[in-house]
């Protein structure tokens, strides 16, 4: 049917059926194939999060039993944290464009990459096999000696598949690092990759050397819950603390798997949208490299009232701050290239406004956290929950809902309705910060987090929060109908709708099976656009 | 501005070249895979491939060695009794066994580049042999630990093969971190012969020769890690009593 405006060879239309597309080693076609599956796993992240906030509507737990409460807030992390939001900007939009910004024809390990596919449904269907089995009531977290010695539910089977879905992560991760290495065109440098490229070659970082160390520690607690060896129970010699030390090893740097793609597609956005060069392109590449060295060493701020010694403590409280130096980087010099930019208000601005404030709150929240003083004051509450929901949700999915938004007409070669998505971006940052900002108020008077239950005078609070998770759901769930809509209906996309830099741009929409017909060479820098209006102006 | 591809590209600073193309066409492999544009790119990327995986395979050992060296230095004693309880002999024979190996698969490798089938064909059978020798020779360790009830779990001791006095309890932690360390090394291993056993096939239909030998090179490289894991685990694991005992009494 698309055949209808000129003969093409998009990577749609050649060779089709169900077998085509599984057996793929097209790397747009895998991200097609990722963008599918974790949007089922957000639909059912979402799930067991609106059944935690219609249990905190009322204080007393009478919708829920304690039991099945506990599952649902540690299937929502479980779900989300490693089937969401660590594979959705880097398997989504970066197996897309990766390749094509690098001027390459596919990823240097195509088969891998469809591997690393297959790996992911593989950890999801086990993970999904101990939901159906007994569910998983021990946090996203893991802690033991909970989950190794007490827990009654299946913590063998969803260890087991989390680390089934690292080696997913990791075998991605790889194949992004030896793209950026080995697969540039030729006048392609370092520093004409565009942003993106360098946020995602950085996320790679953290995956390939942060991932293995979570396998190796949830692999440790399923063999002492199956195997009886003792390596994190204090009845066998064992040290609780330690797992805590392992886990956030990993877990504090997937924090930044998780929002430093998300900086690549605001840097994209922003210049795009700005009609600008990023300012300090330099400083926002290797604020990304900061970023991800600095996420190795903080991970000791997790264990503040963990007996962790007061001088180790100290150090983890002063490196954490370090983080907000590259943070602020990106964030002022997106502000800066905005400045005096001809901003076009086209919809995925108002995500990337959108999420320049929610970020900009995660991000100085984090500070409150990283107070040692404070964060004993904090730990465990509400302000907690808060905090990482303003980094994973207001900046990790924003960024990725912005970037969806701005490189769909080059993935399907369609256009969506500008004001649904503008109506969208509305919903989702005002449903945002109902729910998240009352959270705040609630843990900064000391609402715990994990309980069914609280006192009747955190009602007020709580049923706003519900309430804003009711206006998200909503800003989640538009794009689904809009966006689908768009491929059947919408109107046929030209190669370069917004009127955009980057060697994305300069292919057709959708693009060709191969990428590019002949060999790419690059000669300018990423960003050149023409000054326009300041030239009248100045 | 007066530049004519400005217009016909006006958002990225590119041009195409089929020449660059047509100047690769002529020395076209076989074994060159479609989004590579030369067999030099195809083994560099292939390459770098592996070592960034082997780079994964040291942080996940080495979340392993973590859990080794923060409760050797809670429990030194303990340590040293555990240790005591393997067979040097036995790992020193293993540690031959493997280094003999790398020998063999060095040697597979060389064989590859200068096209010898016969030359793959025997060292790949070698390696292969001496990987499953030692694998043999593990198990015969393993089970002389279940029949001293020295794997932990309820019959952990049950023999009294340790006296109380030597504190079984964090000798239980030894033994989890040995098995756990040596488990996944020979699983490591087994990953090894398998691959050495498709590489064999392939080596056998004489797939390589001096312009392609990527998969020989790259399994040599994961082969030669397993290998030097060894080295590391065989002092940390088997030697550490002699060491131990012998400067702290």
């Amino acid at each position: 049917m698309s055949n209808a405006v000129q003969p093409r060879n998009s990577y749609l239309d050649a060779p089709y059926g169900v077998a085509a597309w599984l057996l793929t080693k097209d790397h747009k076609r895998i991200a097609i194939l990722y963008l599918i599956s974790i949007t089922l796993f957000f639909a059912v992240g979402g799930m067991f999060a609106a059944g935690i906030r219609m249990e905190l509507l009322t204080p007393r737990g009478d919708l829920w039993t304690p039991d099945l409460y506990n599952k649902l807030f540690t299937l929502h992390g479980v779900v989300m944290v490693f089937f969401f939001l660590i594979p959705s900007i880097p398997a989504v939009l970066g197996n897309f464009l990766m390749p094509i910004m690098c001027g390459a024809k596919d990823l240097a390990f195509p088969r891998i990459n469809l591997l690393s596919w297959y790996i992911y449904l593989l950890g999801a269907t086990v993970t999904l096999a101990a939901v159906f089995n007994g569910g998983l009531d021990t946090g996203w977290t893991f802690y033991t000696p909970y989950s190794s010695v007490s827990s009654q539910t299946s913590v063998t089977t969803a260890a087991v598949g989390v680390f089934i879905t690292g080696f997913s992560s990791i075998l991605t991760g790889l194949n992004f690092i030896v793209t950026v290495h080995r697969m540039r065109a030729p006048g392609l440098t370092w520093f004409r990759l565009p942003l993106f490229v360098w946020a995602i070659y950085a996320t790679s970082l953290v995956m390939i050397l942060g991932t293995p160390v979570i396998a190796i520690t949830v692999l440790l607690v399923g063999a002492e819950r199956a195997l009886h060896l003792g390596f994190f129970d204090p009845a066998r010699g064992g040290d609780p603390v330690l797992f805590q030390h392992l886990f956030w090893f990993y877990s504090h740097p997937a924090v930044y798997i998780m929002i430093l793609p998300g900086m690549g597609v605001i840097s994209e956005l922003v210049a795009a949208m700005s009609r600008k060069q990023v300012f300090g392109y330099s400083f926002v590449a290797f604020s990304s490299l900061a970023i991800a060295i600095l996420g190795f060493l903080v991970w000791g701020h997790h264990l503040f009232v963990s007996s962790q010694s007061i001088y180790a403590g100290l150090v983890f409280s002063i490196i954490s701050m370090l983080v907000a130096i590259p943070s602020a980087v990106k964030t002022f010099n997106w502000t800066a290239t905005m400045y005096k930019g001809s901003v076009s208000w086209e919809s995925p601005t108002w995500w990337v406004v959108g999420f320049m404030g929610l970020f900009t709150i995660g991000g100085l929240t984090g500070l409150f956290l990283a107070t040692i003083g404070l964060d004993i004051h904090l730990t465990d509450t509400y302000f907690v929950v808060a905090h990482f929901h303003y980094i994973m949700v207001g900046g990790a999915i924003m960024a990725y809902m912005g970037g969806l938004h701005f490189w769909w007409p080059k993935m399907t070669g369609k256009l969506y309705s500008e004001g649904a998505a503008k109506t969208s971006a509305v919903l989702v940052f005002v449903g945002f910060n109902l729910t998240f900002f009352p959270q705040f108020l609630l843990g900064y008077m000391g609402m715990p987090r994990r309980y069914q239950a609280y006192p009747d005078e955190f009602q007020v609070l709580n049923v706003l929060s519900s309430a804003g998770a009711g206006v998200l759901f909503l800003g989640y769930v538009l794009p689904a109908f809009y966006l689908t809509y768009s491929i059947f209906k919408g109107a046929q996309s030209p190669a370069n709708p917004w009127g955009a830099t980057g060697l994305e741009w300069t292919i057709a929409s959708p693009p060709p099976t191969f990428n590019f017909d002949e060999e790419v060479i690059v000669t300018e820098p990423a960003y050149n656009y023409k000054p326009t209006r300041e030239v009248h102006v100045g | 501005m007066a530049n004519p591809h400005e217009h016909a590209l006006p958002a990225a600073g590119l041009t195409h070249t089929p020449g660059h193309d047509a100047a690769h066409a002529h020395e076209h492999n076989p074994n060159l895979q479609h989004h590579f544009y030369s067999m030099e790119q195809q083994l560099e990327a292939s390459t770098l491939g592996m070592w960034v995986f082997l780079v994964t395979e040291i942080m996940f050992f080495g979340g392993m060695f973590m859990v080794y060296i923060v409760y050797r230095i809670a429990y030194p004693e303990a340590w040293v009794h555990g240790s005591n309880h393997l067979k040097v002999s036995l790992g020193a024979l293993n540690t031959g066994v493997l280094i003999c190996s790398s020998l063999t698969m060095a040697l597979a490798v060389r064989a590859a580049q200068i096209g010898s089938r016969r030359g793959q064909v025997l060292n790949l059978l070698l390696t292969i042999v001496l990987g499953t020798v030692f694998l043999v020779v593990k198990y015969f360790e393993y089970a002389e630990k279940f029949e001293l009830h020295l794997v932990p779990g309820p019959d952990f001791n049950s023999t009294g093969v340790i006296p109380l006095a030597n504190d079984p309890t964090h000798q239980q932690l030894f033994f989890s971190i040995y098995f756990m360390l040596t488990g996944v090394h020979a699983a490591h291993m087994i990953v090894g012969i398998v691959l050495m056993m498709v590489i064999l096939v392939m080596a056998m239909r004489g797939r390589f020769d001096s312009s392609y030998y990527t998969p020989v090179e790259i399994s040599g490289l994961y082969w030669h890690f397993v290998d030097i894991v060894w080295i590391f685990l065989f002092p940390l694991l088997y030697l550490l009593g002699a060491h131990l005992g012998a400067h702290g009494g």
